[in-house]
């Protein structure tokens, strides 16, 4: 296919309006995208990757944004300042999008049928009964089982694969030239990740559209892409085949973002260090009430039966899909929820202790979540956060707690001066180091952490497991390290515990599991995550 | 990319932001941007302010009595202190009453002089018919150079009983939202946080409080005691403290699974550590905005209960009694007009000034300054608009992992 191209972005400019004046997300962007062809746009948040994508549609915030230069050209046609109409046209029928985070992006009070009708009659102009026929050979083809079934459901009855394969069905009604997909599989957990991809390469293949796929997932771009544009700071500093640009890296980012994945191995262990915490048969069950009474009928047995031992310096990797109880179980260990079965910290069943009696325990076990925009409180300083432990517990007097405040931010890698800010002057990566100084300046024996990187960017991630590895060879302290993202749990953990609705379905040492896993589920995660291939035989539904 | 040590040297200037002598972060010093760029409501508060400034010393502005008397080689402040008529000469041990013409001439004679207030009547001072206008010899008069708004139909300075009625009905105002915003807070606070079944019952118990009928009650009350002030206040504070305890208690409910109040849990904090330290500032906001307008509503109900006869004991002053003259006296409209502008004027100043507190809450607002720039472009690739903390850091903490959700 020599003929023009389908889309040529030319020195493309975005810039936003501010208090402090016009910023510039995007300074002139050039790439041109063929009939039936992929190109990946590659780089962290904040690099303009999803801005530039969607100034395609123009559907930024007008007139807050505003491209100074440049023209996007679709199939020759001029799209930056074309009417509103002649967008419409082009919007959801020549051109559609998929977003990110399914659940946000289909409308919670409207049925499957309804949402997908809607389409096909504003384009195509069809009558309910024929845009029903449509629909049901779209769920089809997008692989939805039952699809006839599934067109009364609502988004919310829907698991998380399967609201993105109905997104990407409402994208394809119409059988758009180019199919914009930002972040596509960021959202799901990686065995869908990997069905999903699947699915749209075939469909594809099928269909004979040209895609646009953002991600800054770099596994990701060398499946799906033959060609890659590499973008930061609002520029593209790097463009080309994927497999020369992965091969032979010109730029020095490049070359930095292809060395962040996380690798490594964690240091050993002594394996005759003291136990800090044991759990056996250890269940967190959510009772099901029912009836006037509210009596207890039934339970969701988000954690059924997890026994594990942790001496000091070892980690234990908790791994599975979203529902499969990791959290549960984090949150039950902490006694932050009810839960059953013997814990015992430090030489001691900390099950039935009363919350007065567990609070001193409580220095010892810390916990980091994964989110490092909602664990921060927004209205007290970072200094406040780091020594709330320490005023809790009544450690030392002001200048003492300071002191300990300077030394934990220092251990962190953050400068001590930065103690009198609040966290939204950080980024994602110090928020989490903040997290972590949080937990570590109670100098704790035991240490929880919950998806600690996966909100964070891939080269984030790996400073961030360098930093835990670290803190875990000065203080001998015991993880327990939980994650749907395998890559980062090889280079943590010591251990792992594979989990699925609640129970374990493996567990060993983690060469063992990981790299010769013997249970189906397992090894078809292992392919999803590491292969990005969806394993038909790995009772994995969507 | 961005993560190792610190952040950019250039910030450092943007902290220790001031108000008046209290440091502020940067979130209440974007806020106060936002307030103070709705010129309106800035205007509106700083006249409330002097106005309510200047009712307070209602007693130095409108008094029959003199702020100072010279006489005999002496300084006396009547105001503040009673003395007896003794003291310039007259005959009576009763406390001296400067209405009096002989007491006035007494002291003239000796050299003394006396020092009036603007307005020479208390709001219950009964113009001297001498001093009403030669056309009108019976309350109310118009106004004149005398008695600038005029009289009403008890021949009472309606200007003196201005002030006096508009600081008692400001006073009530802030004491009862204050108040009542108060229990509020804590009713809310401690049912959105442990919700489950304490939460249950008192939304059950707020619904058949609310359903109390509160004019009733003050009829029946009116009946048995006379209503004072304070009186008044306790019941309207029984009733209006419901107001915020929807607003409060949903705040709660949706932080209370927030990462951060968990972490803070994880720490070993105490329930209410968490609830003052890390919870309510989160519903502070919501509080806020609604204060002018509690303040507001307040301020009607006393005029409203005042206009109907069921408020403040006869006799005092207030604006609802002041509406009620006017509507008494149709043929006087001087009284009409003056109340209805004095209320109008007022609850226009105190929306304006909500308007203007509303904006400053606004997290959507475009902010007018104060703000790193970072903030305000931080999600490029989530969203074109702007972005600010508490939106990111608001529903997605509760939305991400619902599995992990207390039970109550």
């Amino acid at each position: 296919m020599t003929d023009a191209p389908l889309l040529q972005v030319e020195d493309l400019q975005v810039a936003f309006r501010t208090p402090l004046g016009l910023t510039e997300a995007v300074k002139g962007v050039s790439f041109q995208i063929k009939k039936g062809e992929t190109l990946a746009l590659v780089g962290e948040s904040g690099s303009g990757k999803s801005v530039s994508a969607l100034s395609i549609l123009q559907l930024l915030n007008y007139p807050v944004a505003s491209h100074p230069k440049g023209s996007i050209r679709f199939q020759g046609n001029e799209l930056i300042g074309a009417p509103d109409s002649a967008m419409r046209e082009i919007r959801g029928d020549r051109i559609s999008m998929i977003f990110q985070e399914p659940i946000t992006a289909l409308n919670p009070l409207h049925t499957i049928e309804k949402q997908i009708n809607e389409i096909l009659m504003v384009h195509k102009g069809l009558i309910a009964s024929a845009a029903r026929v449509r629909t049901l050979e779209l769920l089809d083809l997008v692989g939805i089982q039952d699809a006839a079934r599934r067109l009364s459901a609502y988004p919310h009855e829907l698991s998380g694969g399967q609201r993105q394969r109905v997104m990407i069905a409402m994208a394809l009604a119409n059988e758009p030239d180019l199919l914009i997909a930002d972040e596509p599989t960021t959202a799901v957990d990686v065995t869908i990740q990997a069905q999903i991809l699947d699915l749209m390469l075939e469909l594809q293949a099928k269909l004979g559209m040209a895609m646009l796929l953002i991600t800054h997932d770099l596994g990701v771009v060398r499946k799906m892409a033959p060609r890659v544009a590499v973008m930061r700071l609002g520029e593209i500093v790097e463009a080309g085949d994927t497999d020369t640009v992965f091969a032979k890296p010109s730029h020095p980012y490049t070359k930095q973002l292809i060395a962040a994945e996380p690798g490594g191995a964690p240091d050993p262990y002594d394996e005759t260090a003291a136990e800090i915490i044991s759990a056996d048969e250890f269940k967190v069950w959510y009772p099901i009430k029912a009836g006037v009474m509210r009596r207890t009928v039934d339970y969701v047995k988000a954690v059924d039966g997890v026994s594990f031992k942790l001496r000091a310096g070892q980690t234990v990797g908790v791994v599975g899909e979203s529902g499969s109880g990791k959290s549960s179980l984090a949150l039950g260990i902490l006694r932050l929820i009810s839960s059953k079965g013997p814990v015992v910290f430090l030489g001691r069943d900390i099950q039935g202790l009363r919350s007065k009696a567990l609070r001193p325990l409580r220095r010892q076990m810390q916990i980091v979540f994964q989110d490092p925009f909602g664990s921060l409180s927004p209205r007290l300083t970072v200094g406040e956060i780091v020594g709330e432990g320490l005023r809790i517990h009544g450690l030392g007097d002001a200048g003492e707690r300071d002191a300990q405040v300077i030394a934990a931010l220092s251990e962190v890698a953050l400068d001590p001066a930065s103690r009198h800010r609040y966290p939204h002057e950080f980024s994602g990566g110090q928020r989490q180091r903040i997290s972590v100084a949080r937990a570590m300046v109670l100098k704790p024996h035991l240490l929880i952490l919950d998806e600690p990187t996966s909100a964070l960017d891939m080269s984030v991630q790996a400073q961030i497991v360098e930093l835990l590895r670290g803190l875990q060879r000065d203080h001998a302290l015991a993880y327990i390290f939980i994650s749907h993202d395998l890559r980062v749990v090889r280079a943590m953990s010591h251990d792992v515990i594979v989990m699925r609705n609640g129970q374990v379905v493996e567990q060993g040492p983690a060469g063992a599991v990981i790299d010769a896993p013997k249970e189906p589920y397992t090894k078809a995660l292992m392919a999803a995550a590491f292969e990005l291939r969806a394993d038909e035989g790995g009772l994995v539904g969507a | 990319m961005a993560s190792v040590s610190s952040a950019p040297e250039s910030k450092a200037e943007q902290r220790g932001e001031r108000f008046l002598f209290w440091s502020v972060s940067p979130i209440t010093a974007r806020r106060l941007a936002n307030f103070r760029a709705n010129r309106r409501g800035v205007w509106s508060l700083r006249i409330f302010l002097a106005l309510f400034l200047f009712s307070l010393f209602a007693e130095f502005i409108a008094n029959d009595k003199p702020l100072l008397v010279w006489y005999d080689g002496g300084l006396y402040a009547p105001i503040i202190n009673e003395h007896p008529e003794t003291t310039f000469g007259g005959d009576l041990p009763s406390t001296a009453d400067f209405t009096d013409e002989f007491l006035i001439e007494a002291i003239h004679k000796k050299g003394g002089w006396l020092l009036w207030p603007l307005i020479r009547y208390r709001y219950d001072t009964q113009v001297d018919k001498k001093d009403f206008p030669k056309t009108h010899q019976s309350a109310p008069t118009p106004p004149s150079a005398n008695n600038i708004l005029g009289t009403d139909d008890h021949g009472r300075d309606v200007a003196a009983r201005l002030i006096y009625g508009f600081r008692i009905s400001i006073l009530f105002g802030l004491i009862l939202t204050i108040l009542s915003t108060i229990l509020g807070i804590a009713a809310g606070g401690v049912q959105g946080y442990f919700g489950g079944r304490v939460d249950l019952y008192f939304q059950r118990f707020i619904e058949i409080w609310d359903s109390v009928p509160l004019l009733y009650l003050l009829i029946i009350l009116a009946a048995v005691v006379e209503p004072n002030f304070w009186w008044l206040l306790g019941i309207m504070l029984l009733f209006s403290w419901m107001g915020l305890v929807g607003v409060v208690r949903a705040e709660f409910l949706r932080a209370r699974n927030f990462d951060y109040v968990r972490a803070a849990r994880a720490l070993g904090a105490s329930d209410r550590t968490i609830m003052i330290r890390h919870v309510l500032p989160n519903a502070m906001v919501a509080t806020l905005t609604f204060m002018p307008f509690i303040l507001q509503g307040s301020i009607v109900a006393l005029t409203s209960l005042d206009f109907l006869g069921f408020g403040l004991p006869p006799g005092s002053p207030s604006l609802g009694e002041m509406l009620k003259q006017g509507k008494a006296n149709l043929h006087a409209p001087w009284l009409v007009v003056t109340a209805f502008l004095v209320i109008a004027i007022m609850l226009t100043l105190l929306i304006f000034i909500g308007e203007a507190v509303r904006d400053a809450f606004d997290p959507r607002k475009a902010v007018t300054g104060g703000v790193p720039p970072e903030e305000a472009i931080a999600g490029p690739a989530s969203a074109p608009a702007v972005v600010t903390v508490e939106e990111t850091a608001g529903p997605e903490a509760t939305t991400r992992k619902p599995s992990t959700e207390r039970e109550p």
